[in-house]
């Protein structure tokens, strides 16, 4: 157990299950309160002491290099539950909760705006089961109590993404669609975790490492890979399997959307990256051949199919929740490659996704509360109307292009140099085809935003952007251009992320 | 005022019997198959066979949906409580051999174990409860006449 440096040591050793539990544990007295505002500060402050946690786990393996391991009730792994953090997972972890932290703050006027009070608090206290399982799926080293936290995250999520309902029915329809597709998920990685079960008799994750060594040539720990594969890709949306989160994203409450399209699939993406890297070894065969015959053509075509759907959209939040899509093509990319610049790369990404992600849907969120806006052609004029978050905004757009000076440029940087070094030409080209199309669909809203002039009578609605918006908003969009001109943070995470994932694949 | 005397006689008889069943099933979990899922499913059916009989409106006399969302969130506190006083005692989160110094009997154990099952019972209890209150309060959106 390390020593903290933030925390005091009794809870600093503590830490990896305080960071699950307290989550947890808030979210029923929110659960029975009346009021919104108070189930607000609840979550707040939940979200708040995760963070704590998530810091301290962070720095504990800076300092050393060490891997913290936490024996769930006492029980030693590989027979008990383990809560195991190394450099991987502990980037995660402060993504995750940072990200929680921030979209809370803007919570609180947009769920006043868009849930019914009555349903305020329970919509809290789901939240919180939703990030205490987020946090559970990142922490965890032990395969099918990974299973049970996804199973936690994804419930209350199912709930959360039904909420919109109150402003368009057809949340309903996509909440549903994301349980069936979700549910299937879950099954098929279950599935695999047993294969792998069968075939080694444990299901700590380390230990998995360790005997999975010798059992290349194993056809039920191939099968066993191959439903996780599928499994997670459905929760993490990758291209053929990303049909429920174009509709999950668009009709959600703005809020749930921020934090799905900041957090839920990053998560589904990591545990990719430590099955494939970590449990199984990367120099075996039959991992190298699914990620690169498999992973990386449906990855190039996600980028540009899906990227080509976005330019056809008329719904602002459905068009980025296509380019969220591609932009988990580029993150699958990276991991295809197998090689440690381009995991880092796909981690790097990750990163950079959910600070531009958040900036967009933060600010469509902001434009959703003062104008109720969500198509494209009722963006004309707001940039005049609302200078601050359509600045925002912009600054997100062109994080996403990839232009320079913003986090979206490093990470495609970074993913190029992979390739070149990998001499995958075509990744490079499916690169720079993909970051067109988004200039083009980027430009679509761009233009509204600021060029056309605002229609008439629009003018007298003007509102001003609640503070609680503007501050976490400003930030991020801060964030972009800031970690997109001292790129060395970031890249020294991704760079340790990475690390941590292929030199523990060795069986450690 | 209501001509099913049988039914209601005979739910009178048998609800009290499928309660001490269910806590039966709970306590005894420990030593043979049940525990707090099964017997909150079992204690849960007692109140729906009430509401089945005597009527939604007075089922929700007996145990007013507030009540069950109190009771979801309360059984899901006394679950996670256990950990938080596990490592207030000074172990791991639900390392229960700390609860009580008698290690050799594992009375530690036994004492976590049913903590955590009590908040169990109440949660599934309570879910159940919710989940058939919510389908049955529920009026169709299309009115039948309308059809």
């Amino acid at each position: 157990m390390t020593v903290g440096q933030w925390l005091p040591t009794a809870l600093a050793a503590h830490a990896p299950v305080l960071l699950v539990a307290v989550p947890l544990i808030l979210s029923t007295p929110a659960a029975i309160l009346r009021t919104g505002r108070a189930g607000w500060a609840i979550a707040l402050s939940g979200a708040l002491l995760a963070l704590l946690c998530a810091v301290e786990l962070f720095l504990a393996t800076r300092a050393d290099g060490a891997v913290i391991s936490y024996a769930l009730g006492g029980w030693p792994p590989p027979f008990g539950i383990e809560f195991r953090v190394d450099g991987l997972n502990a980037a995660l972890l402060l993504l995750l909760t940072g990200a929680a932290v921030l979209a809370l703050i803007f919570a609180r006027p947009s769920v006043e705006n868009e849930i019914n009070a009555d349903k305020r608090s329970l919509f809290y206290s789901a939240f919180l089961v939703s990030l205490s399982g987020l946090a559970g799926v990142a922490i965890t080293g032990d395969a099918f109590n990974l299973f049970v936290f996804l199973e936690i995250s994804s419930i209350p999520t199912y709930a959360l993404i039904a909420m919109g309902a109150n402003r368009d029915r057809r949340a309903l329809t996509s909440a549903f669609n994301y349980l069936v597709m979700g549910a299937i998920g879950a099954t098929f990685f279950v599935i695999g975790v047993g294969f792998l079960y069968m075939a080694t008799g444990t299901l700590n994750m380390a230990d998995l490492a360790r005997l999975l060594v010798d059992m290349d040539g194993d056809r039920v720990v191939r099968m066993g890979f191959a439903f996780i594969l599928v499994g997670l890709g459905l929760k993490a949306a990758l291209f053929p399997l990303h049909l429920w989160l174009p509709g999950a994203y668009a009709y959600a409450p703005s809020f749930v959307t921020v934090f799905l399209a900041t957090t839920a699939t990053k998560v589904a993406f990591y545990v990719i990256i430590r099955f494939s890297f970590d449990v199984f070894a990367i120099d075996s065969g039959f991992v190298v051949n699914a990620l690169t015959y498999v992973v990386t053509p449906l990855a190039i075509a996600g980028m540009i199919v899906a990227s080509a759907q976005a330019l056809f959209q008329t719904d602002v939040r459905r068009l980025l929740a296509y380019s969220s899509v591609a932009q988990a093509g580029y993150m699958m990319l990276g991991l295809g490659m197998g090689s440690q610049a381009g995991v880092s790369a796909g981690v790097l990404h990750l990163i950079n996704h959910a600070l531009m992600k958040g900036v967009l849907f933060m600010a469509l969120g902001a434009f959703a509360i003062s104008y109720g806006v969500r198509r494209i052609e009722n963006c004309k004029g707001l940039g005049m109307m609302m200078p601050m978050t359509a600045s925002a905004f912009t600054l997100g757009a062109l994080s996403l292009i990839g232009v320079p000076f913003t986090v979206g440029f490093i990470s495609k940087f970074y993913l190029i140099q992979a390739a070149l070094a990998q001499g995958w030409i075509f990744a490079v080209a499916a690169i720079l085809i993909s970051s067109v199309l988004a200039v083009f669909y980027c430009y679509r809203i761009l233009v509204n935003l600021w060029v056309t002039p605002i229609p008439e009578g629009r003018r007298d609605l003007a509102q001003p952007t609640p503070y609680l918006i503007l501050v976490p908003l400003v930030g991020l969009a801060l964030a972009n251009l800031v970690f997109g001109v001292h790129a060395a943070p970031l890249v020294d995470i991704a760079e340790t992320a990475a690390a941590a994932a292929i030199n523990a694949g060795t069986g450690s | 005022m209501t001509p099913h005397v049988v039914l209601r006689v005979v739910s009178k008889l048998l609800i009290p019997l499928i309660i001490v069943y269910g806590f039966y099933i709970h306590f005894h979990g420990e030593y043979s198959p049940g525990g707090g899922f099964q017997a909150g499913v079992v204690l849960a059916s007692s109140i729906i066979l009430y509401a089945l009989i005597h009527g939604l409106d007075a089922a929700r006399k007996a145990f007013p949906p507030y009540a069950a969302r109190v009771g979801m969130a309360l059984g899901a506190f006394i679950f996670a409580a256990v950990g938080f006083v596990t490592l207030i005692f000074g172990g791991d989160f639900f390392e229960y051999t700390v609860l009580h110094p008698d290690v050799s009997h594992g009375a530690g154990q036994h004492i976590g174990i049913i903590a955590v099952e009590i908040g169990v019972l109440m949660t599934v209890t309570c879910v159940m409860i919710a989940i058939f209150y919510a389908f049955s309060g529920r009026s169709p959106e299309i009115p039948d006449g309308d059809w």
